[in-house]
């Protein structure tokens, strides 16, 4: 049971959510970021005021899997976010040791396994 | 011959001059509201530019390609550079040239603000500027002489009070135009692109819809009882406008929208502006009604296809100004209006040459802005990279943000930086 962290440039957040969708990756966690990188500063100018824009944007994933779903998050995360320009961001993945679904009290991998993810497809 | 300036026309005109003038950044924050926020300034600017190269294009050539004699086409170059225009009564008016010339100057802005809808999230600024300049000179004037400036459409009757053919019409058909030679958004049909502010959207129809008393009731360039009813009209039509579209929405979804009340004030004003002047205030009010319609049809079948015209001028404007400018052809009352009767009226003839300008009008407008665009898109490049439209139209184009809350920003220090402490410091030692 691993999470796995994925912080994408936010215009690739659908594209992302597109890949996580088709590799059957339901359950997952998105937030609104700022960071720094490689990338190369974006310099704006508000009346003769020029800045720096250090930090960038980025949407961050958080993704909870079973081990056989770690490859295909990290497959998704990178397939929908890489546009091959510096900034594109990264993917980290951790141990998780425990999980719990609050609504059973069920713990670990059944925690983080969609429950008959066929119910949900036909539901929507 | 200089005719007599009346002081009260020249007070109205004054205002209404400045009310239309509003218009335009009213549009523009209305269409910032569509766009999503990383967009909002590069849409809000299309706006904003009009109010400098359309003044500009109008001043040196356009108002006399609308105004000046001319033949059936188009106007002379008599006022060319702003010459032969003072203070003296405009024929056929009670107001001076000058301001005659004002009035008119803010209604081509508008329209070619108006244009801009089509192309937003995408087209690059630069283009965008010559783009606006080339449609301010040899479109919007044309269509302007044909109705107002002794055009062949004029010549034969055709009637519109405040701008169905050369405003509403030609912005809407030219829109058309527009999203089909520069191209649907990259995430057109993919991904949803919604509006990121509603709340611009509602007060840009309601500061357009202030305007619009301006626009409409300038047109008579007068105090007199066309002035008047035109006037009382962009009350009434647009108010039976919201409530036949509130009565859509309902039937369609048994929700009233936001975003469809914002249009359907547009809708409505752009449907009585041709027939303002014309018709009777129950007419206007029918009128109003009707117009939902068709753009509410239109609009909701547009957003199924391919035909990414962003913000729907063609729909708002293009299908509004025509209904309006049809519905003059059938509506048309003598008895309220002093020039002539529509077919229910008794005049049959009138009918027969608004539907002429109602072809007319769009044909030119739709292949002269198809033109021009063919033409710079073989120049320079019309659109920004793929890269560039998913990062946003405002750090791109204009190397700022809407809502930027300045977190990660650095200083940059100039060069010969001047550091008013230390010079003070030294002036004290």
């Amino acid at each position: 049971m691993k999470l796995v962290i994925g912080i994408v440039r936010p215009e690739r957040t659908n594209d992302v959510l597109e890949a996580l969708f088709r590799a059957q990756i339901r359950g997952f966690s998105l937030s609104r970021v700022q960071g720094h990188g490689g990338e190369l500063e974006r310099v704006e100018t508000y009346r003769g005021t020029t800045v720096k824009m250090n930090l960038a944007e980025k949407a961050r994933f958080e993704v909870a899997v079973s081990d056989e779903f770690v490859q295909p998050t990290i497959d998704a995360l990178c397939a929908g976010g890489r546009t091959g320009e510096v900034g594109d961001g990264k993917v980290f993945v951790l141990d998780l040791e425990q999980a719990v679904r609050i609504r059973t009290g069920e713990s670990d991998s059944s925690a983080v396994t969609p429950i008959n993810p066929q119910d949900d497809l036909e539901q929507q | 011959m200089s005719g007599h300036i009346d002081s009260g026309a020249t007070a109205w005109m004054m205002t209404a001059t400045a009310l239309v003038l509003m218009m335009t950044p009213a549009l523009g924050l209305f269409y910032a509201g569509l766009v999503r926020s990383k967009n909002t300034l590069n849409t809000f600017m299309m706006s904003i530019a009009a109010l400098g190269v359309a003044t500009i294009t109008w001043a040196l050539v356009g108002y006399s390609l609308a105004f000046d004699s001319g033949d059936g086409f188009i106007g002379g170059g008599k006022f060319f550079f702003m010459n032969h225009i003072g203070f003296e009564a405009q024929p056929g008016t009670q107001i001076p040239q000058l301001l005659f010339f004002a009035f008119e100057a803010s209604f081509c802005i508008i329209t070619a603000a108006l244009v801009s809808g089509a192309v937003v999230e995408r087209m690059k600024f630069s283009t965008f500027l010559i783009f606006m300049a080339l449609w301010s000179t040899l479109i919007y004037p044309v269509l302007a002489h044909w109705v107002w400036g002794g055009g062949w459409l004029q010549a034969h009757g055709v009637l519109d009070f405040a701008g169905g053919v050369p405003v509403e019409m030609a912005s809407g058909f030219s829109a058309l135009a527009a999203a089909l030679a520069v191209g649907a958004r990259k995430d057109y049909g993919r991904q949803a692109l919604l509006p990121h502010n509603v709340v611009f959207v509602l007060l840009g129809a309601g500061l357009l819809w202030f305007g619009w008393f301006g626009f409409n009731g300038g047109s008579g360039y007068s105090t007199g009882h066309s002035s008047i009813l035109a006037f009382t009209n962009t009350l009434l039509a647009p108010a039976c406008t919201l409530v036949v579209w509130f009565v859509l929405d309902l039937l369609r979804d048994q929700r009233v929208t936001a975003i469809g009340a914002a249009t359907a004030i547009v809708v409505g004003a752009v449907g009585i502006t041709p027939a303002c002047g014309y018709v009777s205030p129950i007419a206007a009010m029918l009128l109003g009604g009707l117009a939902a319609i068709p753009s509410y049809a239109f609009i909701t079948w547009r957003t199924r296809t391919r035909l990414d015209e962003s913000l729907d001028v063609l729909g708002a404007h293009g299908l509004a100004g025509l209904t309006g400018i049809i519905f003059i052809g059938f509506f048309a009352q003598r008895s309220w209006n002093g020039v002539t009767n529509g077919l229910l009226h008794g005049h049959p003839g009138l009918l027969g040459w608004q539907v002429v300008a109602a072809l007319a009008g769009p044909a030119y407008a739709f292949v002269g802005t198809f033109a021009i665009l063919k033409v710079l898109n073989a120049l320079m490049p019309m659109r920004v990279t793929a890269l560039e439209e998913s990062i946003g139209m405002d750090v791109v184009d204009h190397g700022e943000q809407a809502y930027t809350d300045g977190e990660g920003a650095i200083l940059v220090a100039h060069e010969g930086f001047f550091d008013f402490d230390r010079s003070r410091r030294d002036s004290d030692g």
